[in-house]
């Protein structure tokens, strides 16, 4: 008998180990290394979603600004808005309903052009309940939208599409048709079904004189289970499909319980696996089109800044056939596989190429965009670093060209840069009072509290990077709003304030705690204005950092006395900071509120004459300072590092950029921006290309030159 | 054996049971939600998200959605019954709600390879370097080389690697310009990571290493070997190592299956998409789903490894019976 060799089993579990590190690094470096970008910029992290409807965050917007495009974009300076997807607009005389003419031969990066149908399913979309929106409110200025995004859904039709068609003859001899309970439109006479006698052919409905032949046969659910079951069901799966003859199945609007007990006050009919993302109610929501290039959309008040809503990144268009063929490839997962690289359709001046997680996003320039031709970058990099450290180490060593935060122990040595020039942007810093609670419900209180506050060494000695010491809610820089002063006191009339509202040099005032979000900043700025409220006012006070969803909840739910809140713009308009503090609004979170302040906010929605609505908005701020609900502290500004070669990019109020105007600068053009400094500058090393890159027109207008 | 491995199956049924449970209800207990953001919504708003992610549903409901293998939304047994199966059972860990275009599966799908590699390469020089300045030690127990390097190990067991990390990028970033800052994808990126990594473990291996190898050393058949005039290399590397190696060993389970699975501080350094941050920022984001997946990732690890170091025993020392432990 053979002897047999005993397994050498420590051989094997060191080939098995040997084994999983080569394979690990075969899944790895599977296209791990990419060519270099023309341009890096980190992101400061991770973006949530790619999917416009559904962002709310900074890091968001920059990508969706390079892959999407709105009806307009906006000046990389000024702001101005500039044709984008629409080529012209322009608004009626009440300033109520607004005409943009989508850019014919414009395209989407799957060959579709670009309509004005296009804006009407992406904003309905927007704002549909199933959507989960978080921004629907930015667009609630158009008549409807409140209604549609509000509106209860139906989710037990949502999840057996089997109930039924109904249609109810009332006492003036017309014919109501619904579906649930839902009223369908364009239905007048006998309704009837007729089900043909093969289950394999399509049933047909007759209203009156019209009939109309549905989509889908009613075959045995046995053998298909996503065959419609009944004539509602089959009805259900047409509605919200795009072509003519259907239209008549749109939903007219909700019935009134004397109608029909069982119906809900206004609904969405959907096959909710099927058309989650589809219409409601056309009737109400005002936006419409004339023909396939021209869009209408009708405001409930006029809204001036309405334009630069629609270069808001939530407001950009998706691609419908995008979102359909994912629901057909992939019924189960459509909402994630529609954003994959590989299927996501844009229409912006750059193209998606590749996304990994907590690394970067690749962008490739969009050779179908519209004006390709003033696009320079060939390649875009958006790098999730989250570290200060590690991204300003990145910008130092060139492996990145732009970072948009600086910790403020590195301030001191990059003052004096010429990438690093901070600007005012429209943020503010502040703390809110709890008005429930005493003492802070005593105005006196309030103001008090707030003349003793430092700014200015708050900006100086721990912000660091030029901040302004605030002096209202609004910072100054949009446009002809110049926002009204508070009373600065000084630390005898808050000791005189105090002393009247009971509290003489702090005398049985109860400790104050501030409640902020745990951080380095945050914890310095508190204890500062901490030691001032001791010393100028007697007034102890306690920290209590949390942790930033705990803080959250604790500040939505008023349990503070006061908390550190900061607002930053969504668009350049006072409107943005005002109307956080009407009563009982969401942002709010302060208890407060004044009727007087509800209706000069209201008044100014409802102003046609620009002098007049920034009037009405002043008035409403000078009494939000007067009462004092929050304290401001001070207005932010950028931190952006940029490389000094990067051309057609600016710091401006909304610390916006936009990747379609950026370029890279040849060292003649370069040496020409630095000797137009307006103060002297460290110059530094400049980032890209020493030739510069430039879009094939600007190529063709240097050589003209 | 059989019987061993049977038995720890068992159990490991029994430990993720209570793994999951605990972790989920602690987690959804906790204040704060995922999609509670600075700007609060209005309830219509939030009671949609609330609605499309069921958070409205009854924790025990949410829970067992979670678990699987059966999906009860209304694509599954709620609804239609187009997609009955869902759940962690039925290997579907769930979108996440934090990094909505992807499902946890993706996102542990990238970072848990790159996390992985790191830790192997580092785990791999930790052990070279570990295990033989240990004998080294031992060999010359007393001497001015078993002094320096226990000091060395002490502070490598003593500095934090982010110190570590800031010296050497220091000077091998900005000082000497041989090496990227950081990033991942060629071999130049790992080096700086691997070496932060792989050090503290190095150090803890010289240390156990050392105590293993001077207890074999002191035991009867070792000296029988040496009286028999067996070469010292014979000795220490054939009859010592094998039993001194054993405290290492036992050690390396739970480290193995903590280097896989990423480290926080040094892939924020070093920029590294991998596993470690989404153990923190899963939790800080209040990604249910993630956070859910990480942590049934490390302890099927950590079960896996400990049970992968009990079967090594038995390799390394032939008294042990697997048997007689189960």
């Amino acid at each position: 008998m053979a002897i047999v060799p005993p397994l050498p089993s420590r051989h094997v579990l060191a080939m098995l180990l040997l084994g999983l590190v080569f394979a690990s690094a075969l899944v790895l470096t599977r296209g791990a290394s990419l060519e270099p970008a023309d341009y890096v910029m980190n992101n400061g992290s991770e973006v949530q979603t790619l999917d416009p409807a559904t962002v709310t965050g900074v890091p968001e917007g920059r990508v969706l600004r390079a892959i999407f495009e709105g009806l307009i974009v906006k000046h990389p300076k000024t702001l101005e808005p500039l044709p984008g997807s629409a080529e012209s607009w322009e608004v009626s005389d009440d300033g109520l309903t607004w005409t943009f003419h989508i850019r014919r031969g414009a395209q989407w990066t799957n060959g579709d052009e670009l309509t004005a149908e296009d804006w009407i399913y992406s904003w309905r979309r927007f704002l549909h309940p199933l959507t989960a929106s978080y921004y629907a409110y930015q667009l609630w200025y158009v008549a409807g939208a409140r209604q549609y995004t509000r509106q209860p859904e139906d989710r037990s039709f949502d999840a057996s599409p089997t109930g039924g068609l109904w249609y109810q003859r009332t006492s003036d001899g017309q014919v109501k048709v619904g579906l649930h309970g839902y009223l369908l439109e364009h239905m007048t006479g006998e309704v009837s079904v007729t089900l043909p006698s093969n289950p394999a052919q399509k049933p047909t409905i007759h209203a009156g004189d019209q009939s109309w032949t549905l989509p889908f046969s009613l075959t045995n659910p046995a053998s298909n289970p996503k065959a419609p079951t009944s004539a509602a069901d089959a009805l259900a799966r047409c509605y919200g499909l795009e072509s003519d003859d259907k239209s008549g199945w749109l939903l007219k609007g909700s019935l009134t319980e004397s109608d029909w007990n069982a119906v809900h006050a206004n609904g969405v009919l959907l096959d909710g696996a099927t058309y989650r993302a589809e219409v409601a109610d056309p009737q109400h929501l005002k936006i419409w089109t004339t023909d396939s290039h021209t869009l209408h959309v009708t405001l409930n008040s006029p809204t001036p800044y309405f334009l630069d809503l629609t270069g808001f990144y939530p407001t950009f268009p998706v691609n419908r056939r995008n979102i359909k063929e994912a629901q057909e490839r992939w019924p189960d997962r459509w909402e994630i596989e529609w954003l994959r690289a590989e299927n996501i359709v844009t229409n912006g001046p750059f193209k998606l190429i590749e996304r990994r997680v907590n690394d970067r996003i690749r962008l490739a320039k969009n050779e179908t965009y519209w004006d390709a031709d003033n696009v320079a970058m060939n390649s875009i990099d958006i790098l999730a670093i989250e570290q200060d450290s590690t991204m300003l180490n990145m910008y130092l060593t060139g492996g990145c060209d732009a970072i948009d935060r600086v910790n403020t122990n590195v301030v001191q040595e990059l003052w004096g840069r010429e990438d690093f020039q901070p600007t005012p942007y429209l943020g503010t810093y502040f703390y809110r009072f709890n008005v429930n609670q005493p003492p802070y419900d005593d105005v006196r209180v309030r103001q008090a509290l707030s003349m003793v506050i430092p700014r200015q060494a708050i900006c100086d000695k721990v912000m660091k990077m030029g901040q302004v010491p605030a002096s209202s809610l609004t910072p100054s820089g949009i446009g002809a709003y110049t926002p009204p002063s508070m009373n600065m006191g000084s630390p005898e009339e808050a000791r005189m304030l105090l002393a009247a509202a009971g509290y003489p040099g702090g005398k049985d005032f109860p400790p104050v705690e501030i409640h902020y979000n745990t951080s380095e900043a945050h914890s310095s700025i508190a204890q500062v204005i901490a030691l001032a409220w001791q010393d100028e006012l007697g007034i102890r006070t306690k920290l209590r950092n949390e942790e930033w969803k705990v803080y959250l909840d604790t500040q939505q739910n008023l349990r503070f006395q006061v908390s550190r809140s900061a607002w930053i713009g969504d668009y350049a308009d006072p409107n943005t900071f005002i109307d956080m503090f009407v009563t009982g609004g969401e942002n709010n979170k302060t208890g407060w509120g004044n009727p007087e302040y509800d209706r000069l906010v209201k008044a100014a929605g409802a102003e046609l004459d620009p002098q007049h609505r920034l009037q009405f908005l002043g008035e409403a701020e000078a009494l939000l300072l007067d009462e004092m609900p929050i304290l401001p502290i001070y207005y932010y500004v950028t931190q952006n590092l940029t490389a000094p070669r990067l051309g057609g990019n600016s710091e401006n109020v909304l610390d916006e950029h936009f990747p379609k105007f950026w370029y890279w600068m040849d060292d003649a053009e370069l040496a020409e921006k630095r000797a137009n400094y307006p103060k002297e500058f460290e110059t530094v090393a400049p980032h890209g290309p020493p030739e510069g890159l430039y879009s094939p027109a600007q190529l063709r207008e240097r050589q003209q030159q | 054996m059989i019987r061993f491995l049977f038995r720890r199956l068992m159990w490991f049924v029994v430990t993720m049971t209570v793994v999951m449970s605990v972790s989920f209800f602690l987690m959804k207990n906790v204040k704060g939600g995922p999609f509670d953001t600075e700007r609060a919504l209005e309830p219509a708003i939030e009671a949609n998200i609330q609605a499309r992610y069921h958070l409205d549903w009854p924790l025990w409901k949410q829970f067992l959605h979670y678990t699987g293998p059966f999906n009860l939304d209304e694509r599954g047994l709620g609804g239609n019954q187009e997609k009955v199966l869902g759940g962690v059972l039925s290997g579907d860990f769930g979108p996440s709600f934090r990094y909505r275009d992807f499902t946890v599966n993706d996102i542990i799908g990238q970072a848990l390879p790159i996390s992985a590699l790191l830790g192997v390469v580092s785990m791999m020089w930790a052990l070279a370097l570990g295990v033989s300045t240990g004998i080294a030690s031992a060999l010359r127990r007393g001497s001015g080389v078993d002094l320096a390097l226990r000091l060395a190990a002490t502070g490598g067991i003593a500095l934090p690697n982010f110190v570590i990390a800031g010296f050497l990028i220091i000077i091998f970033v900005f000082m000497i310009p041989l090496l990227p800052v950081a990033g991942w994808g060629s071999i130049k990126e790992m080096l700086l990571p691997g070496f932060c990594l792989g050090l503290v473990y190095a150090a803890y291996l010289a240390r156990l290493t050392r105590t293993g190898m001077l207890e074999a050393l002191s035991q009867d058949h070792i000296r029988t070997a040496q009286a028999k005039g067996l070469s010292p290399r014979t000795v220490v590397l054939r009859h010592a190592l094998k039993g001194g190696l054993l405290p290492v060993v036992s050690y390396l389970g739970p480290a193995t299956a903590g280097i896989l699975t990423g480290s926080l501080v040094i892939e924020r350094i070093f920029f590294i998409p991998g596993l470690g941050s989404h153990f923190v920022n899963s939790a800080s984001n209040r990604d249910y789903t993630l956070a859910m997946g990480v942590t049934i990732l490390y302890t099927v690890l950590v079960y896996s490894m400990n049970t992968v170091v009990d079967l090594a025993y038995t390799l390394l020392d032939p008294r042990i019976d697997l048997a007689e432990e189960a």
